[in-house]
């Protein structure tokens, strides 16, 4: 960073007038004296950036994610209350879509077209974002950083304005499978996914396919499937009997909260004793237990049920005391959210909170949406409370490309299994031990570029 | 001229009809912003399914809880079509959803003529119910649960490069629920509404009068599957995604509930009814989010309060606001009885018992 305030002067006048070419901006705006805010962009005033979502705050994904977008307000609510991003306060509006692509269409326009947002932040879900990924980039709106690990949102060409961030489930896939070529190579495979046709599903099943096949091993390759609906929760044990009868000894399941935590209480009911293998989306071990103790399917299960369940992480384990992110984001939630638990979830929701105000401090001081965008891609961010650095690039709008594989313990709680390891979502591409050095966030626990 | 007025219904509602589309065109051009456009396009969608619901339930007398299941068929011909050949024209979108839709209501109507009361009401319900499935089944042909993505019409280059989809697709949706509505008006008006009535109000004397009672049932539900196969396909072009998720039970039993509020039997009805459906989530949603409840609070208010209004509406009016704006518009005519009263639109609400 280079803050050449004369340079930054003439550079941000220009980019109220629509010019597009905005890094030399991004570099120079750091230094909040030099020129006033102003409304730069539609959902941008002088004191204030309003950004939207769509949510499950309700329906069959709401366990567990209806607390993500809450925890993400708690961090901008942190964040505001400390003089907010270049003096703008952020106002986070975000919208029940109850996992329903329908309704997610209809949401979207009206943050869009109502609420005039400057962009959309965070919309939850492969099947629901898909519906309108078409329409924000006809629009030219900010899309930044989807909830769902689909590998559609890297698709520059044709969605130039789309920002993926967590590991796509590919890669995650293929690091899952990578686990079990080794340590479960004697036993049958066989899949749970979000389906058929589910981008969720069939791009995590492409990527643990890439690590098992070609190597002798006994896999199962037609999958179970369940939609994820009230109806589609009350099929989950007849899918999972089929794996039964079919022998699996590994279940491989790509599937939210609650459909992870009716699969495992069945296989439990069943007395069917399968290794789980868990996407990180469905795995995390709170939300679990609390779908398991809570009264969600009517009765109560013991949380002990998943204990076993093998899954993966991208950021830090939630128990880890000494990581510095862990400690930061856990105060904020005691202080802005102290309703919510703390679990994945919102460790999930205010890391995502923690890089969108990277990316707005980034597009300068008075931000565009094509300045937001050069910002992500030109960015190189070195911190962030993720375990490997965000992969962003003009070519590339993936967020995090590893992780580590993780098991849930007798007490309910992950510990890890081996190191970080990052690869790509190519069938070809190799799994590598990644072994850089884990940032620790800024002592005011807002970024500073 | 006044002769012809009164006398030719078809003039008389064709003036109406023509005026009210001028009326329509101002408001989307000059007066709606994008979002108003898209909401009273959702409106108009709704309009076109409830106007064709009202004609079987209201004025024929058949129940039906499975029009959202016909508006899917009509949304799923749609959008496969334009999955196997994008560059097919609107037009044809929209007559082949009516021609699907119509033969299902056909085949629907063909065993609905054999049933009374509650067994069709179950027969369509098992309709809503079941349909939903059949995508997840045949998920090559139907993209599953995900559904198919529907590309928003573009708007045609001579009318500007600032004109927004959502206004094209404004004027799209409101010519087709004009010229529905000017068909069924006039349909309900002639002997073809006539029949429906009387088959309605008495099975056997209908037959004695010669009317070929299950004919014209199946007629009813031709007519009425068709407008919602309309709707379907306009559905899908404004939503942009036709998955399973969007036409759920609840969908059927909301536009039940329209033609319900609005007062059964009555096209202006289905109107009003339609515009509930829209805009009271959208009201609710606002004075849910003003009270600054616990969100596990604050996310189900909308629907409580929808609920509690629907309750109060048919308590105070039991025929239906276009019945209650009717009893209304009479009880003032006697008030004050040199006045003409108001001039009842085209379909003057009537009673269905």
């Amino acid at each position: 960073m280079r803050p050449e305030i004369s340079r930054s002067r003439t550079w941000a006048v220009a980019a109220v007038g629509g010019v597009a070419a905005l890094l030399t901006a991004a570099c120079g705006s750091s230094s909040p004296t030099s020129t006033s805010n102003t409304a730069s962009a539609p959902g941008i005033t002088a004191s204030q950036v309003t950004i939207g979502s769509t949510q499950p705050l309700t329906g069959p994904a709401a366990p567990g994610y209806s607390e993500i977008a809450p925890a993400a307000n708690a961090y901008f609510k942190y964040v505001n209350a400390h003089g907010g991003v270049n003096g703008r306060k952020i106002n986070y509006i975000y919208l029940d879509d109850q996992y329903n692509p329908t309704s997610t269409a209809t949401q979207t326009r009206k943050l869009v077209l109502q609420d005039n947002v400057f962009a959309i932040f965070q919309a939850l879900g492969t099947p629901t974002h898909l519906s309108v990924v078409s329409y924000l980039n006809s629009s030219k709106v900010p899309d930044l950083f989807v909830a769902s690990g689909c590998n559609c949102w890297n698709n520059t060409s044709q969605y130039p304005d789309t920002f993926g961030w967590q590991p796509n489930y590919t890669i995650e896939g293929k690091i899952l499978g990578q686990y079990i070529a080794q340590n479960f190579g004697s036993k049958k495979v066989g899949f749970f996914l979000q389906g058929p046709n589910d981008e969720f599903g069939a791009d995590g099943f492409a990527g643990v396919m890439d690590s098992l096949q070609g190597k002798g091993l006994n896999v199962d390759s037609t999958p179970a499937y369940y939609t994820p609906t009230a109806a589609g929760a009350m099929a989950v044990p007849a899918a999972i009997a089929g794996l039964q009868a079919q022998g699996v000894q590994v279940i491989v399941s790509f599937s939210v909260p609650l459909f992870t935590a009716v699969a495992e209480a069945s296989a439990a009911g069943l007395k069917y004793s399968a290794q789980f293998v868990v996407s990180n989306v469905g795995a995390d071990p709170p939300t679990l237990a609390g779908i398991l103790t809570g009264g969600s399917l009517g009765k109560r299960l013991p949380a002990g049920l998943i204990a076993g369940t093998i899954s993966d992480t991208y950021l830090p384990l939630l128990t880890d005391a000494s990581n510095p992110w862990v400690t930061m984001f856990k105060s904020i939630e005691q202080t802005y959210a102290s309703s919510l638990p703390w679990d994945g979830n919102v460790e999930y929701g205010m890391s995502e909170a923690y890089t969108f105000v990277q990316a707005l401090k980034a597009a300068g001081q008075n931000p565009t949406r094509a300045s937001i965008i050069a910002a992500i891609q030109n960015s190189h961010w070195t911190d962030g409370p993720g375990l490997t650095p965000y992969a962003y690039s003009s070519s590339d709008h993936n967020g995090y490309t590893g992780v580590q594989m993780v098991t849930v313990n007798a007490t309910g709680d992950l510990t890890t299994l081996g190191p970080i390891e990052t690869t790509d979502d190519t069938a070809s591409g190799a799994i590598n031990t990644y072994s850089g050095a884990a940032s620790t966030p800024p002592a005011n626990g807002i970024p500073s570029d | 001229m006044r002769a012809t007025l009164r006398n030719s219904t078809l003039v008389r509602h064709g003036l109406f009809f023509l005026a009210l589309a001028v009326v329509l065109l101002v408001l989307t051009s000059f007066v709606f912003d994008p979002y108003t456009n898209y909401n009273v396009t959702e409106v108009a969608i709704y309009a076109i399914c409830t106007a064709g619901l009202t004609v079987l339930t209201g004025i024929n007398g058949q129940v039906s809880l499975g029009h959202g299941a016909l508006m899917m068929i009509g949304a799923y011909t749609t959008s496969v079509l334009l999955t196997w050949h994008p560059d097919l024209p609107l037009i044809l979108m929209l007559l082949a959803s009516i021609a699907t839709t119509g033969v299902a209501g056909a085949i629907v109507g063909l065993a609905g003529a054999r049933l009374r009361g509650p067994y069709l009401a179950g027969a369509t319900l098992a309709l809503a119910v079941a349909l939903p499935q059949v995508p997840s089944h045949f998920a090559s042909v139907f993209g599953g649960n995900q559904g198919l993505n529907v590309p928003t019409p573009s708007p045609p280059a001579f009318l500007g490069g600032d004109f927004s989809p959502e206004q094209w697709l404004a004027w799209i949706t409101l010519a087709a629920a004009v010229i529905t509505f000017f068909v069924l008006a006039n349909l309900v008006r002639g002997a073809t509404g006539r029949r429906f009535r009387m088959v309605r109000d008495n099975e056997v004397a209908a037959r004695l009068s010669g009317i070929d009672v299950a004919r014209t049932q199946v007629l009813a539900y031709i007519i009425s599957a068709a407008c919602a196969g309309l709707a379907g396909s306009l559905f899908a072009y404004w939503v942009t995604v036709t998955s399973p998720s969007g036409f759920s039970l609840n969908l059927s039993l909301s536009l039940l509930t329209a033609i319900v509020i609005g007062g059964l039997g009555s096209l202006s009805g289905a109107v009003i009814g339609s515009f509930i459906l829209v805009y009271l989530p959208v009201w609710t949603g606002g004075f849910a989010s003003s009270l600054n409840l616990s969100s596990n609070v604050a996310n189900n208010v909308p629907l409580a309060i929808y609920g509690i209004v629907l309750i109060v509406a048919i308590l105070v009016f039991p025929r239906g606001i276009a019945g209650g704006i009717a009893s209304i518009a009479r009880g003032a005519a006697r008030v004050i009885p040199s006045s003409r009263g108001p001039t009842a639109l085209p379909a003057a609400p009537e009673s269905s018992q």
